[in-house]
């Protein structure tokens, strides 16, 4: 297929019926931390006739560089992880039946009875459970450990995986709506997003793209990406979990939600690895206010994203996060709001464009 | 040296939010420093000398951030849902005050606590005398510190954040009353220490030190029913460290700075923690590795809001501190 060469640098992207394309495509691939390949190459097909430089390092990211024009440009990192969390093989055992382990956070409740898609030929199997018709009152009480979990491929194509192999969720990418249901969109989203900005690249920053690996078992492509790049700031682009369900607890109102669908890109201030750069925070708050794109903090507390890296690496970058807001993440079906997608792509095309060496020239405060 | 000390624990600086300390100790340095930078994150960093026959680039750390609270919540009531900024303990919040960087100032109290149960921080919530919501004049990501005013007990002092101001003013001091020294120094006022020791990870990369050490405090076994297995105590003088949970001080230095101790008749003691970490790990840990060491300040109820140090410990560790970068620092 020859690509439509879509250059159109400094116009805000929208999101329309190639970028849903883009994200099913990417969120259908698999590709498990370690195994990124198939995202990569999507990844490589889509930004080869756009980016000025491209290169896949030695853990696998992918370092894509557009250069703006005019003096003064600042650096500016944009990182997202191509991995996503899933399975890998470890035992074979008769009749395509395997012993798994989870590669990256996954609660260990959610598996039983979930279809997924072994090794890089998508293999069909299921993780079996036990039917209800045999289970007692007290085993149904109890979570099945993933050590006693199997996945099932039955004989013949069980002869094709061997462990070592890397396995997902099988869910396909839906439209409902407004909304978009997929598996990864932790963090297809953030990755379809940069190719987006890479192709609307503000000139006046040199951008500096990195479609990471290993982010799910510990910021581990981000880390030697930013030592490359070098970067004079740098900005994480994830999703993160909308826990936005009415009730939570006993509390007379959900005051744990991390963030909400339909409230807009989710800006962080603090996360277990990450203290965001105030300076940054200011840009895209004030970008948001002043051109009525809705945004929310999102809630501070634990988790990280490659942001907790990035800002450590060298003499230090000045970072930040903004995540697509998703509800169930790290499971098998996630569920994201368009708009917020469009709002978090216009908010950093918008902030990244008014980007200027005297942000970075004052001193990191409030 | 008292009144830097009220000054510098007095003001409010959360993890990530030195904006107002890194002022504070600025200001005190004054002229005193031949060079001053602030790094991308924000650590602010003091040269001294210039490097002689036989000096070396040291890197001196001490952190000015402190333990604090972040707003997750506001609920309809106006009542602040929290987070820990570092490692606060809810047992000590309860019923205490706080000061956000806006200046508001706030009263933490705990729901839902069961008897016989110890508080969660998701058990704590932040009154800061608001009605509602819209009337509430904090927000999501607002950061506040511990507010309670320092005391001076004749011997000994209490304040918030002794952790780690006390050893930033030493590090001033010892700055100001250095008069000549073979070696360049970089002292640096180091940020995030609290939630993961972050600045001074940058900071040690962008000075790239010969030699380095953390100053920092740490726990006294000298109170009731301490935590077992330590030796400090408060007025021992300072602690030179041996290990802590996060380094090991290269063996070499702390046999040189025990030397300094003793021939300029300064009294110390020797600190083996068996938990926490300074910046001493990260300047160790820096490119290809540095000899780093650490004195401590003992200080009891560390992390509380009245955290107490003794006011001979603190003279001793200026004194200390100047003698060990007065010094060629030799190691074999």
């Amino acid at each position: 297929m020859t690509k439509k060469l879509e250059i159109s640098a400094g116009k805000v992207p929208e999101i329309g019926p190639d970028q849903f394309a883009l994200l099913e495509k990417l969120t259908n691939a698999t590709a498990v931390s370690g195994d990124e390949h198939e995202v990569r190459q999507i990844v490589l097909d889509e930004i080869k006739l756009i980016a000025d430089e491209v290169q896949v390092d030695a853990m696998g990211n992918v370092l894509a560089t557009k250069f703006g024009r005019g003096e003064n440009r600042v650096r500016v990192m944009l990182a997202s992880h191509m991995d996503e969390i899933g399975f890998m093989i470890v035992k074979k055992h008769d009749d395509g039946l395997f012993e798994f382990e989870r590669v990256g956070g996954i609660d260990e409740r959610q598996l039983p009875g979930k279809a997924v898609l072994v090794g890089r030929d998508h293999l069909p199997g299921v993780i079996g459970a036990k039917p209800i018709h045999m289970t007692t009152r007290d085993e149904r009480k109890k979570t099945i450990e993933v050590g006693s979990l199997r996945i099932d491929l039955g004989p013949e194509i069980g002869d094709q995986v061997k462990p070592g192999d890397w396995a997902t969720f099988a869910t396909r990418f839906e439209i409902l709506g407004p909304s978009i249901r997929a598996k990864a969109l932790d963090d297809r989203l953030g990755v379809a997003t940069l190719i987006e900005l890479l192709k609307h690249a503000p000139e006046n920053i040199d951008l500096l793209v990195a479609f990471t690996v290993q982010e799910e078992v510990g910021l581990r492509g981000a880390r030697v990406a930013a030592y490359r790049f070098d970067p004079e700031m740098a900005i994480a682009v994830d999703s993160t979990p909308a826990n936005d369900l009415p009730n939570w607890d006993r509390e007379v109102e959900n005051s744990r939600y991390n963030t909400r669908l339909d409230a807009g890109p989710a800006i962080y201030v603090m996360d277990g690895a990450t203290i965001g750069d105030q300076r940054l925070v200011r840009l895209l708050t004030d970008v948001a206010a002043e051109n009525d794109i809705p945004y929310q903090i999102r809630q501070p507390g634990p988790g990280g994203t490659d942001a907790g890296v990035i800002h450590k690496v060298r003499a230090g970058v000045p970072s930040l996060s903004v995540s697509v807001p998703s509800r169930y993440a790290h499971s098998a079906a996630g569920l994201a709001r368009i708009d917020d997608w469009a709002n978090t792509l216009r908010l950093l095309h918008t902030a990244l464009s008014q980007v200027t060496p005297e942000l970075l020239a004052v001193e990191r405060r409030d | 040296m008292k009144s830097l000390i009220q000054k510098l624990v007095e003001t409010p600086g959360p993890s990530g939010f030195e904006y107002e300390i890194r002022d504070a100790v600025r200001e005190a340095i004054g002229d005193a420093a031949d060079e001053i930078r602030v790094d991308a994150l924000g650590n602010l960093i003091a040269v001294k000398g210039k490097k002689a026959a036989g000096g070396k680039r040291v890197m001196v750390s001490a952190h000015i951030d402190e333990i604090g609270l972040m707003v997750t919540h506001v609920d309809k009531d106006g009542f602040l849902r929290v987070t820990n900024v570092g490692g606060v303990n809810p047992l000590t919040c309860v019923g205490g005050r706080v000061l956000f960087m806006n200046g508001t100032r706030g009263v933490i109290y705990v729901s839902d606590l069961k008897p016989g149960s110890l508080p969660k921080i998701t058990d704590l919530y932040v009154d800061v005398g608001a009605t509602s919501k819209e009337d509430c004049p904090v927000k999501v990501g607002d950061v506040c510190g511990f507010e309670r005013p320092f005391l001076d007990l004749g011997k000994r002092m209490v304040a918030k954040s002794m952790d780690d101001r006390i050893a930033a003013a030493i590090a001033i001091e010892a700055l100001k009353r250095l008069e000549s020294t073979p070696n360049e120094i970089h002292f640096v006022f180091s940020t995030q220490e609290e939630v993961g020791i972050r600045g001074a990870t940058t900071a040690a990369y962008g000075v790239d030190p010969d030699v380095g050490f953390a100053i920092d405090v740490t726990s006294s076994g000298d109170t009731p029913k301490a935590m077992p297995r330590m030796e400090t105590a408060l007025g021992n003088g300072p602690a030179i460290k041996v290990r802590d949970a996060s380094f090991i001080a290269d063996p070499r230095l702390v046999d040189w700075m025990v030397k300094q101790a003793e021939d300029a008749g300064i009294p110390y003691q020797m600190e083996v923690l068996t938990a926490g970490g300074t910046d001493g790990r990260a300047i160790q840990m820096t490119r290809a590795g540095v000899p780093a060491g650490c004195i401590s300040i003992v200080c009891r109820y560390i992390h509380s809001p009245s955290e107490m140090v003794d006011k001979d410990d603190v003279e001793n560790s200026v004194k200390l501190l100047v003698k060990l970068l007065s010094e060629p620092i030799e190691l074999d």
